[in-house]
């Protein structure tokens, strides 16, 4: 995919900052502030930590940022149970350990470990189906926070009441813990195809595509005047080599998140250079060739057609 | 033109500078970087595109680049990259601006704002500043200029011979009056042939 397909631009959809004209007015936590964050962290991969050791491995190899966890999705599939926010302490060490930014999970709807996450000073929370959800109907309003948002979609109707909800980020859900890239495609793919259809719906007719897809209006105007989402999208769910990082790449990924791709290969610090560079150089297939050589075994995976109904993330806060 | 594209906000910088009619070159390359005469180093992770302008053959080039005169503009990570020191980044930046950079001056993303700036050598109205995880510049040497500071005195844009850094992100704005001070500046630099190796 060219370049100029997925020409982003200042998110301004939700509400914007009012810049007074006066110089040495300041204003914090902006739309500008917390959307800007994730314009930083284009182009890049956001690795899955649960130690500090492995946040500095993931630091040295590239990563533009870590997400710290106790348990990456495939060992949090394994264990079963409620998966909840990380323990405190274990995030605080891992934000001392790198000097990245660091993300952390809450549950969806669970606006209380956000709070605790704000207070505790992570740069980003990820309202994460990964987790098990503690609201089934409503997600965490967003906009009341200082600390930016990323949320999980599966196409584009997820994505805008995410982003109406005050997401600051995108990311597709995927299929996370399985290794299986099938779903992260089909969610990417889900977006852009929604993003065609609005683009191609004369203006009339976006209030009732609005009302179709249960999504706001000026959103779906938005939409159709940039030809993205306003917000940056990265893709998640599933990816375990460079080779899928790069194709997510193509398919018009700002940037990509691995989950237990990396520490749960064979080995971690070459992956996590190899997916870095990947990322970067993800129409160039001689450096794609280059760095998927001697990287070891990549995670072993899972198929998402064999899982049963119920073990599927994804399905998780629509 | 050319914008350094490993990682970040590079497209913004591209959209910027096409709305003042000039189509950008993205640099991933040794040979991308040798088509250009100047370049852009934008905002994103200062760690990561120091790794991947390593692993890209880019660093080396980049370097004696600069050293020869090119005329460079650093937003924040950029800004980073250029300055002669830069603690806590785990290798040595490009080195070609006289400063030392402090990374993460003001904290963590929820201390990341916004700012009306009065900046030298912009007319008109204050600048609109955004400062995500910005850094501000110190022991600026004699060669650098410093054109704007925040109220409390801190430097957060300076100018060296036609080197430009920025702890804020003009890209991520509508106003492009930065965008076209570093035209400007490179234009002439090159024009002159003035742009000697950065003192």
């Amino acid at each position: 995919m060219s370049d100029s397909v997925v020409e982003p631009v200042r998110g301004d959809a939700a509400p914007a900052s009012g810049n007074g004209a006066r110089a040495g007015s300041v204003e914090a936590a902006t739309w500008t502030v917390k959307s800007g964050l994730a314009q930083m962290l284009k182009g890049g991969v956001i690795m899955d930590v649960v130690t500090e050791e492995h946040a500095r491995t993931a630091e040295e190899a590239g990563a533009c940022a870590v997400m710290a966890l106790e348990r990456v999705p495939s060992d949090i599939r394994a264990a079963g149970g409620v998966a909840r926010m990380s323990r405190v302490d274990l995030i605080e060490r891992i934000c001392e350990a790198v000097t990245i930014p660091v993300m952390a999970k809450a549950r969806i709807g669970h606006f209380v470990e956000a709070q605790i996450l704000e207070a505790i000073g992570v740069d980003y929370v990820d309202e994460s189906e990964v987790l098990t959800p503690a609201d089934e109907a409503h997600h965490i309003d967003k906009h009341r926070f200082r600390v930016p948002f990323v949320c999980g979609a599966r196409g584009l109707d997820e994505a805008l009441r995410r982003i109406a909800e005050g997401a600051a980020m995108i990311r597709t859900k995927g299929e996370a813990g399985t290794g299986d890239i099938v779903e992260a495609v089909r969610h990417m793919r889900a977006v852009w195809a929604g993003i065609r259809r609005v683009e191609s719906t004369p203006d009339d007719e976006l209030p009732s595509l609005a009302k179709e897809l249960s999504a706001s209006l000026p959103l779906v105007q938005e939409v159709k005047r940039l030809g993205r989402l306003p917000v940056v999208n990265f893709a998640a769910g599933g990816v375990a080599t460079p080779a899928d990082a790069a194709l997510m790449m193509q398919l018009g990924a700002d940037g990509v998140f691995v989950g237990s791709g990396i520490f749960k290969s064979d080995n971690p610090a070459r992956m996590a250079s190899a997916i870095v560079r990947a990322v970067t150089h993800y129409q160039d297939a001689a450096v794609l060739a280059e760095v998927s050589r001697d990287i070891g075994e990549p995670m072993r995976g899972v198929a998402v057609s064999s899982l049963p109904p119920g073990e599927q993330l994804a399905a998780r806060g629509i | 033109m050319g914008v350094l594209a490993l990682q970040g906000d590079f497209r913004e910088h591209r959209r910027m500078l096409r709305r003042l009619g000039v189509e950008a070159h993205l640099v991933r390359t040794p040979p991308e970087l040798d088509a250009v005469d100047a370049v852009i180093l934008p905002g994103g992770e200062s760690t990561t595109i120091a790794r991947l302008a390593r692993s890209s053959g880019l660093w080396e080039p980049l370097a004696s680049r600069l050293a020869a005169g090119m005329p460079a503009w650093g937003t924040c990570a950029g800004a980073i990259l250029l300055a002669s020191e830069a603690p806590g980044l785990d290798r040595e930046p490009l080195g070609q601006m006289a400063m030392r950079v402090r990374r993460n001056a003001f904290g963590r993303q929820i201390d990341s704002f916004e700012e009306m700036l009065s900046v030298q050598g912009l007319a008109g109205a204050p600048y609109p500043a955004v400062f995500i995880r910005a850094p501000v510049f110190e022991d600026l040497g004699s060669a650098v200029e410093p054109l704007a500071r925040l109220p409390d005195g801190r430097v957060v844009a300076c100018r060296q011979k036609s080197l430009l850094a920025t702890a804020f992100h003009p890209e991520l704005t509508d106003d492009s009056r930065l965008h076209a001070l570093f035209l400007a500046m490179a234009r002439q630099a090159l024009a002159t042939g003035a742009a000697g190796p950065a003192a």
